[in-house]
């Protein structure tokens, strides 16, 4: 029996309960009595309502509530707290709507179809205002304002500069500039939004949501409700995937708690597929224009970049993109001068959010589709420009970030190797007979150190009960949403403490039960921080239980104590030690019943504005493109990649996978296409993912570091590998037929007009676009 | 305006009155509270709801419930025999990895067992084609036809012995070793 789980394919601890159905996700819920909520949403993408009546729908048999907008406390809400005038959304419209499928009412009923019939029954009245739905519209002189307080239609602007801009294009034998466009695409979790709310006697409330993100729920329902943080619990059950999707307080939630508390009965809404394709969080589009400077022999001299994020109607996250595609943009290589300015851009839009690798697809599809044209003019191979220019460990992003470990260069040799990139690659574009392959690289934040949720918490924090019969307690707020991260600490504690899995236990993602605090699922944070967190309180026991055995052996103090196998003994002489449920019973009677518990938290400091360590790595793609058809089939894909130590290759592996299968959604067909301010593919027959039958072999290695800062030298691996995907496969399909794709998804229809001749439809026309952020407008 | 209807669930008999324009996915979930079987679009389109018709696979989303009257029908549940006793489709998709978030699961096992029942040794393109009516947003599938490829092998009784199913509440299905066997080359 194995006490050393660190690095071995550890199954999930809850895959019993998945494979069995016995898993609860927050759908699979029902309490006695329980209402059922459903949605009134706007037809409209921007107007004013005129009317409202809900009288025949509360009049109808078994509908128990149905509330607007002026019902409810009119408190806006968002996650960035720590700016509160970014914060811009209601739960309900009060008297505008300003995207199609704005929430606008809301009942609840006895069961689901009563609910459905009476939201056909509330009448309201519309009267149209203009509406923007892009970039262009909206930032034009006179567009039509969405918010008052943002008069140009700009809600966020940040930049980002430093070296000699004009000293490095002026150096520079080469510049080019272009210009990029990346579309909307839906996270596409297979479970869609539920939350169910009970409320006691005293109002409180108890909600079980599909969240990633318990403790920002808690709070920011709190003050919508008018309560206080702790009157609301907030439990998360099985999360069926989130992908930065379920990371915000959302309209149902504050429905169903309201309606609790109105009722006395608990409430639940669960949303349909429909409903979160047409107006749920999507990835943001942006146009990028970037302006690249080289030496002659390849040397990166300078870079300006500019992007305009199309947001929708509300910031969801949009401050938090705005941010980090600029920083993306600096990554990966060294940039001696670098000047990022962007600028989020209100529209008609259902909102965009969090979306997996948060600004970096779109940063470095720019990026990297930018280093294979460079390479191409340059007559360099693009594996041998970007090693020219790679990050190394200890550079620096001035006044950013500091790159602690760094396998990029390694990264790109093993990658080269596997594919048999400089043998395949040898031959032009477009003479392989239809096949080609491609380069693309990423680098990914582990874990944000940004705290605009202004937690006055820490960033994470776990708590160790050791109990006298050999099992442990981890209690940790950290939230598993189907990447693995119970089974990955639990792993971090049964290592530390030398014990094995079965011998833990674990209470995760209620606030209500674990310890505060945790901000959270996102920014590939949970591993290094939570682990941080769980090693810390794992480390006190073992100190704790070291103590006993040092006593009852009367060991040298210069002897280590080890805990390993089930034991607590010396390293040097093995023998002295007793079994880890006896050295916890010996500490218990030692503390006088006290129970023996360890307390870990973890908050980044002084580690600059970002994270606290980046992953990288680089992805080729081998691609087959029909020149007939114009369909593009992807064949192979290639990972080497720098994810620290591998806690769980196993896991590691497959988040590698899921990456893929998003980032080839990204680049070849997933789109959200909008008309007239509507989502006109809004189900998964129109919504194309890369299923089953689209997926390639997927071949990956890890270029292991071992990184300081993370547990057991661990950095992240959920999200970086997906913004490879999309430009490796760019740059595959311009190595198979001579396109040089600019815009995504490169579709079939782009891919065959621009073979033959005609750039109207493949985007090209859109080189020219402007993303100069205009000057700002007097703010209202 | 309800009906009442006998269902056949997992060798169970259920009675239950039900609207005529119910679907089977509906009952299961939530008259019958087999909440295994999941909803992932109610159009047909991702497969999360599948279940098995007369050991056929069937989205219980487009199936009215007043249709499988008379049928065998098997969802999730029915999948396993005993706690310890997990069907090898399941144990493999432990032992693989071929589980993340999991809510694809019940429906990707499901079109699982009932492939490798009506074809024991699937080729690598007969498992893709079996498995493309079930959608995954984690996996990237890779797992997924790994541990189909492993049921298969130890439904012809070729197991490797490191696939051998074991006691799921210790850990995992992969016997003993609650940490999963060796390190990885």
């Amino acid at each position: 029996m194995t006490s050393r789980p660190i690095g071995k394919d550890v199954p999930r601890v809850d895959g019993w309960a998945k494979a069995t159905g016995a898993a609860l996700y927050t759908d699979d819920l029902s309490l006695p009595g329980m209402l059922h909520g459903a949605l009134l949403r706007s037809p409209v993408p921007h107007a004013r309502i005129a009317h409202l009546d809900t009288r025949r729908a509360a009049a109808l048999p078994g509908v128990k509530a149905v509330v607007v907008g002026s019902d409810l406390p009119a408190v806006k809400y968002g996650n960035w707290r720590l700016v509160p005038t970014t914060q811009d959304e209601l739960a309900l419209a009060r008297g505008r709507v300003r995207f199609v499928g704005d929430e606008v009412a809301a009942v609840a009923a006895v069961d689901r179809d009563t609910a459905e019939e009476a939201l056909a029954l509330i009448r309201v009245e519309y009267e149209p205002l203009p509406a923007v739905f892009d970039l262009d519209a909206a930032m034009a002189a006179g567009a039509p304002v969405l918010h008052e307080a943002t008069p140009d239609n700009v809600s966020v602007t940040r930049k980002i500069a430093f070296g000699d801009l004009e000293a490095g294009f002026g150096a520079s034998d080469y510049v080019r500039e272009d210009t990029f466009t990346v579309q909307a695409v839906s996270h596409a979790y297979l479970e869609p939004c539920a939350t169910l709310a009970q409320a006691d006697d005293l109002g409180r409330i108890t909600l079980w949501t599909s969240t990633q993100t318990p403790y920002i729920v808690q709070c920011l329902l709190a003050s919508t409700l008018g309560l206080r943080e702790n009157e609301v619990r907030v439990v998360k059950p099985a999360v069926g995937g989130g992908f930065g999707g379920k990371m915000e307080l959302r309209p149902w939630d504050v429905c169903a708690a309201f309606i609790a508390r109105r009722t006395g009965k608990p409430v639940k809404f669960a949303l349909s597929r429909e409903e979160e394709l047409a107006t749920g969080r999507r990835r943001h589009p942006m146009r990028l224009r970037s302006r690249v400077g080289f030496k002659r022999d390849g040397t990166l001299m300078a870079k300006d970049l500019q992007v305009l994020l199309e947001g929708g109607a509300y910031n969801s996250m949009g401050p938090t993109a705005t941010f980090l595609v600029g920083n993306f943009g600096a990554m990966l290589y060294r940039y001696p001068a670098y000047r990022y300015a962007g600028a989020h851009v209100y529209t008609n839009h259902a909102p965009a959010g969090a979306m997996r690798g948060f600004g970096a697809p779109q940063a470095l599809f720019a990026t990297e589709t930018q280093m294979n044209m460079a390479a191409e003019a340059l007559g360099i191979d693009p594996i041998e420009l970007r090693l020219k220019n790679a990050m190394r460990p200890g550079d620096e992003i001035p006044d950013v970030a500091t790159v602690g470990t760094c396998g990029f260069a390694e990264c790109l040799e093993r990658v080269a190797e596997m594919s048999g990139w400089r043998e395949k690659r040898r031959r032009g574009p477009g003479t392989g007979g239809g096949k080609g392959l491609g380069i693309g690289c990423y680098s990914f934040i582990t874990g944000g150190v940004f705290n605009w949720f202004n937690t006055p918490y820490p960033f994470s924090a776990a708590e160790v009960r050791a109990y006298a019969d050999g099992t442990v307690h981890l209690l940790t707020m950290a939230s598993d949403i189907g990447q693995g991260s119970d089974t990955v600490l639990q792993q971090i504690l049964a290592e530390e403490l030398g014990i094995r899995m079965q011998d833990v236990q674990m209470t995760a993602g209620d606030t209500a039960m674990t310890p505060k605090g945790d901000l959270g699922t996102w920014g590939s944070r949970v591993t290094l921080m939570a682990g941080n967190a769980v090693l810390e309180a794992a480390r006190q026991v073992k100190e704790e239980l070291a103590r006993m055995v040092s006593l009852r052996f009367d060991l040298n103090v210069v002897q280590e104590v080890e805990l390993k196998d089930g034991m607590v003994r010396s390293k040097f002489r093995p023998d002295r030690g007793i079994p880890f449920a006896e050295a916890v019973a010996m500490a218990q009677k030692a503390n006088r019943g006290k129970p023996v518990v360890g307390r870990g938290t973890y908050t980044p400091r002084d580690m600059g504005l970002v994270t606290p360590t980046f992953s990288f790595g680089a992805q080729v793609a081998e691609v087959d493109v029909d020149r007939e058809t114009g369909v593009t089939r992807v064949t192979k894909v290639y990972t080497a990649h720098d994810c620290g130590t591998v806690l769980n290759p196993m896991a590691v592996d497959g988040q590698v996978h899921g990456c893929i299968q998003m980032g080839m959604g990204y680049a070849l067909s997933e789109e959200l296409v909008m008309r007239d301010g509507k989502t006109v593919n809004a189900s998964f027959l129109d919504y194309k993912m890369p299923g089953a039958l689209d997926m390639p072999e997927c071949e990956a290695v890890c270029v292991e570091t071992h990184d300081p800062r993370g547990p057991f030298g661990a950095k992240e691996t959920g999200e970086g590998p997906i913004s490879a995907t999309a430009p490796a496969i760019a740059d595959a399909v311009w190595h198979a037929s001579g396109y040089r794709a600019t815009g995504l998804p490169i579709t079939a229809e782009k891919l065959l007009a621009a073979l033959d001749g005609d750039d109207s439809i493949a985007g090209e026309r859109r080189a020219e676009a402007s993303c100069a952020i205009p000057d700002p407008r007097p703010r209202g | 305006m309800k009906q009442t209807i006998r269902l056949r669930v997992n060798g169970d008999t259920y009675e239950v009155a039900v609207p005529p324009w119910r679907t089977l996915n509906e009952v299961l979930r939530e008259d019958l509270r087999l909440t295994g079987t999941k909803r992932g679009c109610g159009d047909g389109d991702c497969g999360a709801c599948t279940v098995l018709l007369d050991g056929r696979s069937v989205t219980s989303c487009l199936m009215l419930a007043v249709e499988a009257v008379g049928h065998e029908v098997t969802t999730v549940e029915g999948l396993a025999t005993a706690r310890d006793a997990l069907h090898p489709v399941q144990a493999e998709f432990i032992a693989a990895g071929a589980i993340q978030c999991g809510y694809c699961t019940p429906g990707m096992e499901l079109s699982a067992a009932y492939l490798l029942s009506r074809n024991p040794s699937p080729t690598d393109d007969e498992i893709r084609r079996g498995l493309s009516g079930n959608l995954c947003r984690c996996t990237g599938y890779q797992k997924i036809f790994e541990a189909v490829r492993r049921a298969s092998d130890r439904l012809k009784g070729a197991a490797p012995p490191d696939a051998a199913a074991g006691d799921p509440a210790a850990g995992g299905p992969a016997g003993g070793d609650p940490s999963g066997g060796g390190a990885r080359p």
